[in-house]
């Protein structure tokens, strides 16, 4: 199929956001069938606290696929997946306090502020609300450079959102899963770790660049 | 059920009877219960209310038994619907996700059965789940309150483990009873994880052992308990965290030393050997103070020993409840 040049420049951008309303609407969809049987208040809340961090997680991925890969276009997602990670919390929190507490402020203060696995989960919050709010472009001319150092909270953000999934489970081996994932990307953020995969990615750039002067059909063959 | 000259009253008309019926028989025993059967039966259709039982599946517990007799627990709540007893439960044996214990568990054989009751027993003995069910079965409807604060109300089927022990005849060094599931990897898909150690075990003091409320289940809303509720025989001790009524049942030894249970050996900071119903007590990651009843909205504040305080709170006389979590 051939694309027109702003597709082939945008394809990405559209096929995350169109991605990321689907849990939503299915998440409605169920609510609205009454499909979630028997406990449908936790099935909400872990449904959209997964998806949330799952979000959290693809937009940390961002740059060092892009780091690793050399296509610009994943860093211009990453925004998008962010303030997505942001939507799927704030209703994580809505059903918290609306449809499993009714709105009871007397039981909300205690429900979120003596559990730990509520607290680090709300920290989580506060920072992706701040991410969110200043994420456009008049927040990052007005902060200059503190805007880079204030949005490298997100992984502050991820290592409480995976402590808050630790807590909240009596059996840890998917948060752990997620714990791998976030110590993976903050990993590949560390200054040699990052010279050492931009410089992978340039060999190996070069590397096929030959190839493809070389024997130029092998390049598309299956290895 | 009974003759047709019977006036058919609605079942809300009946409620405050139900729900003085349902507490005289746990106060009073097979005695109350049998006059509260009778004169529940007399008063309606059985199962005519919301939550009846479906009339497909397994077979009744025993003939006598064959619906709930009562449409709450004796504090006035309401029970909760078998599809949602038989559809949400906590199995490790099988998986961790709630919502498919009942899939994966669905041909668990549950026949031939043998539970070997033993350790300092006088007369220690194999009970296949004939013997068992030979013991006079009644119902009892109790709630169900989880660690991870949500609650059921729920109308089992069994009897008293009293009765059971007092059959082998507890030596006098027996101090505890230990419990123990089923090892099964192959039937059991959820043991073939190395993290936890199995097999379940469980306990209790012997003299909680001997109390009128702790029974040993054998179904629910008069059917057979099904696979995922721990067929074919488990144990309900209503005023601790669930996790103590431990499923299908193999083993029961009378012991001297406090045995150290699953959750005691997997994370002993969180859960400790009593594990009784506690607002104040909370577990170390969460709060108790309420809890989400199944099949109801919003929350409800939890009560001490689970709304069985006056029954079995002076079992605990002397001990701090915060130290003996
Ligand atoms: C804003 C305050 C927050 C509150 C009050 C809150 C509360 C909760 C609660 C009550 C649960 C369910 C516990 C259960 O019944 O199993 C939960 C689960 C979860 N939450 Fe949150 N949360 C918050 C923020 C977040 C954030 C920011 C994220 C991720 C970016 C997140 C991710 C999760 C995850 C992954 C789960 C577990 C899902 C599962 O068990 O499969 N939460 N949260």
């Amino acid at each position: 199929m051939v694309l027109g040049p702003w597709w082939r420049k945008n394809w990405l951008r559209v096929v995350v956001h169109a991605a990321a309303w689907v849990p939503l609407v299915w998440l409605a969809a169920q609510y609205a069938q009454g499909a979630f049987l028997v406990d449908p208040v936790r099935e909400m809340t872990t449904f959209t606290g997964k998806t949330a961090l799952i979000l959290l997680v693809l937009s940390l991925a961002c740059t060092p696929i892009s780091t690793v890969t050399g296509l610009k276009m994943v860093v211009r997602v990453r925004r998008a997946l962010g303030l997505y990670a942001l939507l799927y919390a704030s209703v994580h929190f809505a059903i918290f306090i609306g449809l499993d507490y009714g709105f009871d402020l007397g039981l909300l203060g205690e429900a979120i502020f003596e559990q730990r696995f509520v607290i680090v989960g709300f920290a989580a919050g506060v920072i992706l609300l701040l991410l969110g709010i200043t994420s456009t472009r008049g927040w990052q001319r007005r902060l200059r450079r503190n805007w880079k150092r204030l949005h490298r909270l997100v992984y502050v953000a991820a290592v409480l959102a995976v402590a808050h999934f630790l807590w909240l489970t009596k059996d840890p081996q998917e948060p752990l899963r997620y714990a791998a994932l976030v110590a993976g990307l903050l990993l590949l953020r560390l200054p040699p770790v990052r010279r050492a995969a931009s410089r992978l990615r340039r060999r190996l750039a070069s590397r096929l660049e030959r190839k493809e002067r070389r024997e130029p059909e092998a390049v598309t063959a299956p290895r | 059920m009974i003759g047709g000259n019977v006036v058919k009253i609605h079942p809300s008309e009946i409620t405050p009877e139900h729900i003085y019926l349902s507490r005289r028989r746990f106060l009073k025993g097979a005695a109350a219960l049998a006059a509260a059967t009778l004169a529940v039966a007399a008063c309606g259709p059985e199962g005519s209310g919301p939550t009846a039982a479906p009339t497909a599946g397994p077979g009744l517990v025993s003939p006598s038994l064959p619906a709930p007799s009562a449409e709450t627990d004796e504090l006035g709540a309401a029970l909760t619907s078998y599809e949602a007893i038989t559809n949400y439960n906590n199995f490790y044996e099988f998986t961790t996700s709630k919502e498919r214990v009942a899939d994966l568990a669905k041909d668990f054989r549950t026949s031939p059965w043998e539970v070997q009751v033993g350790g300092l027993a006088g007369k220690p003995r194999v009970f296949g789940l004939e013997d068992l069910l030979e013991f006079e079965q009644e119902e009892r409807i109790y709630r169900l309150r989880c660690v991870e604060a949500w609650s059921m109300v729920i109308p089992w089927v069994g009897f008293p483990l009293r009765r059971l022990l007092e059959e082998v005849e507890p030596l006098s060094g027996a101090q505890y009873v230990r419990f123990e599931t089923l090892v099964d990897p192959e039937q059991m898909p959820g043991q073939e994880r190395a993290s936890f150690s199995w097999p379940y075990v469980e306990g209790l003091r012997l003299d909680e052992a001997m109390h009128d409320l702790t029974l040993l289940a054998t179904g629910i809303y008069g059917k057979s308990l099904l696979p995922q509720n721990g067929a074919p025989v488990r144990l309900v001790v209503p005023w601790k965290y669930g996790f103590k009524s431990i499923k299908s049942i193999v083993k029961i030894d009378l012991v001297e030393e406090m045995p150290v249970s699953f959750w005691m050996a997997s994370a002993p900071h969180e859960y400790g050997f009593y594990a009784t119903v506690n607002p104040e007590v909370n577990h170390p990651r969460w709060s108790q103070a309420t809890e989400r009843r199944i099949g109801e909205s919003g929350r409800m504040e939890t009560l001490p020993f689970n709304g069985y305080a006056e029954e079995v709170a002076h079992l605990y006389e002397g001990m701090d409840l915060s130290q003996w979590y």
